[in-house]
């Protein structure tokens, strides 16, 4: 079996666009300031969300034909993925280099399949072709391939925030069958007014926010950021004969106990609800924790790779000599990860 | 523990068919579908499922979908209220996988029941949900009916959980939304699931319902046909929509032994790359797609000599047609001059996110049945194909058959399935 390792990472949240921006948010502590945002319909109120600020000066990557037109969820996974695999680049040639990429979605790209839905109801025969294929799930990962050029296999896969370990998963196939040299691993959201909106429904208390976080896994321990994947638990799916506590239990069970020195990045919110069950299987939890969600909002499958890059950057820095990654997702089921110091 | 691996079988483990389920215009389930498929029988309509007064096209393959209820699912495994929240999409997933399910004869009283792996390839999951969320947010804002069930079954997700539900068992759940390679993509990879001993048995396949935003998206793209999908016909003018479901329940051939379960085919390559041209557009040589068909023949072990049958992705737009064209004949050299070549999207229209699965079910009804998907409708080849394209309906003696789809992004997928005799 091969051993895996974290050649890189990247980072686009509310914080900023790189992985130092939001590490540094991270350690104040603080969550960050939340903005309104207009909802159709709504004079007098507004919704709250975490929006990632603009980049100035503009990357040059958004100069790419590929993503001159496209939305932003495409943009932020393209910028994650270019800093998660500036080390690699730098020490393997493009040419030898192999690389898949597994890019994960909740909602996707729901700011041109508004727009297109809203020109579909006003006037279908004048709806503009040029939104519609920007609406697919599979656009942020074929618009990051183009980009990235070396890429040989690629995959979207689209569940709640728990498939970005799965993703994970699929990138350590990937890497054991030696069907690629590296692989990234990307959790991407956007936003705009329906998000929001939606999980009023469901969880009042949650702010949205958009952003990226990419993870490079490779077999090449000289590559290596310092960060091993040691563990990746079964998915344990939520279903009418498991609840999400029991699947939070077994898949909690899974990475064992608590060892002086480690580190868990768990996804707790603000909400005794929705995080109940989280809560409860990591109850003897006793070592070092953090929460971004806390810090950045609810950023869907970007939250999950922003917990798998925080807890990966914490091992990297020498914090910890191992950290757990804890997703029990909303609707679907529950995964961790254990990555450990190495290499 | 999905990582490290606990097994590692010492040789790749042979992948074994024994349910498959579908539904299609055509119709619900094997019997008629086989007959409408062997005839090459078109299923087009004026669709009436959403106003397309002001479109290009006003036609798709419709299906007609019947009320759930408990005769169609064990009583107490869904309730009235879970099968009302299902829409069309969730509807035709499940009622794919139960066919499949009890033609593979699997129980959930079986001890892996409550780890079984469950596939799933879809472009726009419960979009008409979606739709109707949108809606009512913005022509009603201040009424919030439905709109929290709506925000939570939009989800690709919870249409796999129903169909957990439905079936008595638990299980991992992947949702693969690779454009039109998604079928395919989810079947390959429960192929690469259980072949590589990560599970013995795996349920997989692809869906997609017909909504007004995909529909009026391949309009604006003017990719809808306005005469009739033609695949491969040098005056081909686009593709032609459906919708539908596919599902496969594969396992190792020697679980199927064990249970003395009827197999109805064996699938023995799969791969799967990505073209990076264009986001909609293929390259027009086909290079990626000679490569993912090489790349599926290297792994079953087979030339393409040997393929007896190749069900094309053939959607019937110009571009699409022409590359694949170049690359099955790049790909098959002087086998293509006789290597019959089909696309059944001119029957039942493009599936999208279920089209790699139905074709790969289809492929298993040839297999079976031994007959050739013909295409009607088809006048003048287009001088790009150098293989002959079926057009009458035939019987044959097929042994290996090759399915391939291609998604807008640029994923490509091949899969081969062999007869089991």
């Amino acid at each position: 079996m091969s051993r895996i390792f974290v050649a890189g990472m990247g980072a686009v949240s509310p914080a900023g666009w790189d992985v130092a921006a939001m590490r540094n948010a991270l350690d104040r502590g603080q969550p960050l300031p939340v903005q309104s945002l207009a909802r159709p319909g709504w004079d007098h109120r507004a919704l709250r969300v975490r929006l990632v600020p603009t980049p100035i000066p503009r990357p040059e990557f958004l100069a790419h034909p590929r993503l001159r037109r496209s939305s932003p969820i495409s943009h932020y996974a393209a910028a994650a993925a270019l800093e998660a695999t500036a080390g690699l680049h730098a020490q393997v040639g493009d040419e030898a280099l192999r690389l898949g990429i597994v890019v994960c979605l909740q909602t996707g790209c729901v700011q041109y399949t508004c727009r297109f839905y809203e020109e579909t109801l006003k006037n279908p025969a004048t709806a503009s072709p040029l939104f519609f294929p920007e609406t697919v799930y599979a656009a942020p990962t074929s618009h990051v391939a183009t980009l990235l050029e070396n890429v040989v296999v690629a995959c979207t896969l689209v569940g709640d925030s728990s498939a970005y370990i799965q993703g994970v998963a699929l990138a350590s196939e990937w890497l054991a069958d030696r069907h690629v040299d590296a692989c990234l691993i990307i959790g991407a959201e956007e936003t705009n007014w329906i998000i929001p909106d939606a999980l009023l429904h469901l969880d009042r208390k949650a702010i949205v926010a958009a952003g990226a976080g990419a993870l490079c896994l490779c077999r090449d321990g000289t590559l290596s950021s310092g960060v091993e994947l040691a563990a990746i638990t079964d998915a344990h799916s939520f279903t009418s004969g498991r609840s999400r506590p029991l699947a939070a239990k077994t898949m909690r069970e899974q990475l064992g106990k608590c060892a002086p020195g480690e580190l868990l990045a768990d996804g707790l919110g603000n909400n005794p609800r929705t995080d109940g069950a989280e809560q409860v299987a990591w109850s003897d939890w006793t070592g070092a924790r953090i929460s971004p969600k806390r810090i950045f909002g609810e950023g869907m499958m970007a939250a999950a790779a922003w917990q798998f890059i925080l807890a990966c950057d914490a091992v990297a820095r020498g914090q910890y000599t191992a950290a757990n990654i804890s997703l029990v997702g909303a609707n679907q089921q529950a995964l961790g990860a254990r990555v450990i110091a190495g290499q | 523990m999905l990582f490290p691996p606990s097994h590692f079988p010492s040789q790749p483990l042979r992948v074994v068919i024994t349910g498959a389920g579908l539904i299609t215009a055509l119709g619900r389930g094997w019997k008629p579908n086989a007959e409408g498929f062997r005839v090459g029988r078109r299923a087009f309509r004026p669709v009436s499922l959403f106003d397309v007064s002001h479109q290009r096209v006003k036609v798709a393959a419709e299906v007609d979908l019947p009320e759930l209820g408990s005769e169609v699912f064990p009583a107490g495994r869904l309730g009235r209220r879970q099968l009302d929240r299902l829409d069309r999409a969730g509807k035709m997933l499940l009622l794919a996988a139960q066919e499949s399910w009890r033609q593979s004869g699997w129980q959930s009283s079986e001890p892996d029941a409550d780890q079984l792996p469950l596939v799933l390839g879809t472009t726009s999951g419960g979009m008409l949900l979606g739709e109707a969320y949108y809606r009512q947010a913005v022509q009603q804002p201040s009424r919030q009916r439905q709109q929290a069930t709506r925000a939570v079954q939009y989800q690709s997700q919870l249409q796999g959980r129903m169909v957990l539900d439905a079936l008595g068992c638990s299980g991992p759940i992947t949702v693969i939304s690779n454009a039109c390679a998604s079928g395919a993509n989810a079947i390959g990879h429960a192929w690469n699931m259980v072949r590589a001993g990560r599970a013995e048995r795996v349920i997989a396949g692809g869906y997609d319902a017909l909504c007004q935003l995909v529909f009026c998206g391949f309009d604006s793209l003017q990719a809808l046909s306005p005469t009739a999908c033609r695949p491969f016909d040098a005056q081909r003018d686009g593709l032609a929509l459906g919708e539908g479901a596919g599902i496969v329940n594969l396992e190792t051939l020697d679980c199927a032994r064990r249970r003395g379960a009827e197999i109805l085919g064996e699938l023995i390559g799969y791969s799967t790359s990505i073209d990076l041209h264009h986001l909609t557009q293929p390259q027009p040589n086909g290079n990626t797609t000679v490569t993912v068909m090489q790349q599926a023949c290297a792994k079953a072990g087979v030339t393409p000599e040997e393929i007896d049958y190749l069900n094309a992705h053939g959607t019937g737009t110009v571009l699409n047609d022409s590359s694949e064209a170049a690359a099955i004949s790049t790909w098959a050299g002087r086998h293509a001059a006789t290597l019959p070549v089909s696309s059944t999207k001119a029957g039942i229209g493009h599936l999208l996110g279920g089209a790699g699965a139905v074709e790969a079910v289809v492929c298993l009804m040839a297999l079976r049945e031994q007959w050739v998907p013909p295409q009607t409708h088809f006048e003048t080849p287009d001088p790009a194909c150098k293989f002959p394209v079926v057009t009458q309906p035939h019987d044959a003696p097929l042994t290996t058959v090759l399915s391939n789809s291609f998604g807008f992004g640029g994923v490509n997928a091949t899969l081969i399935l062999r007869r089991w005799a």
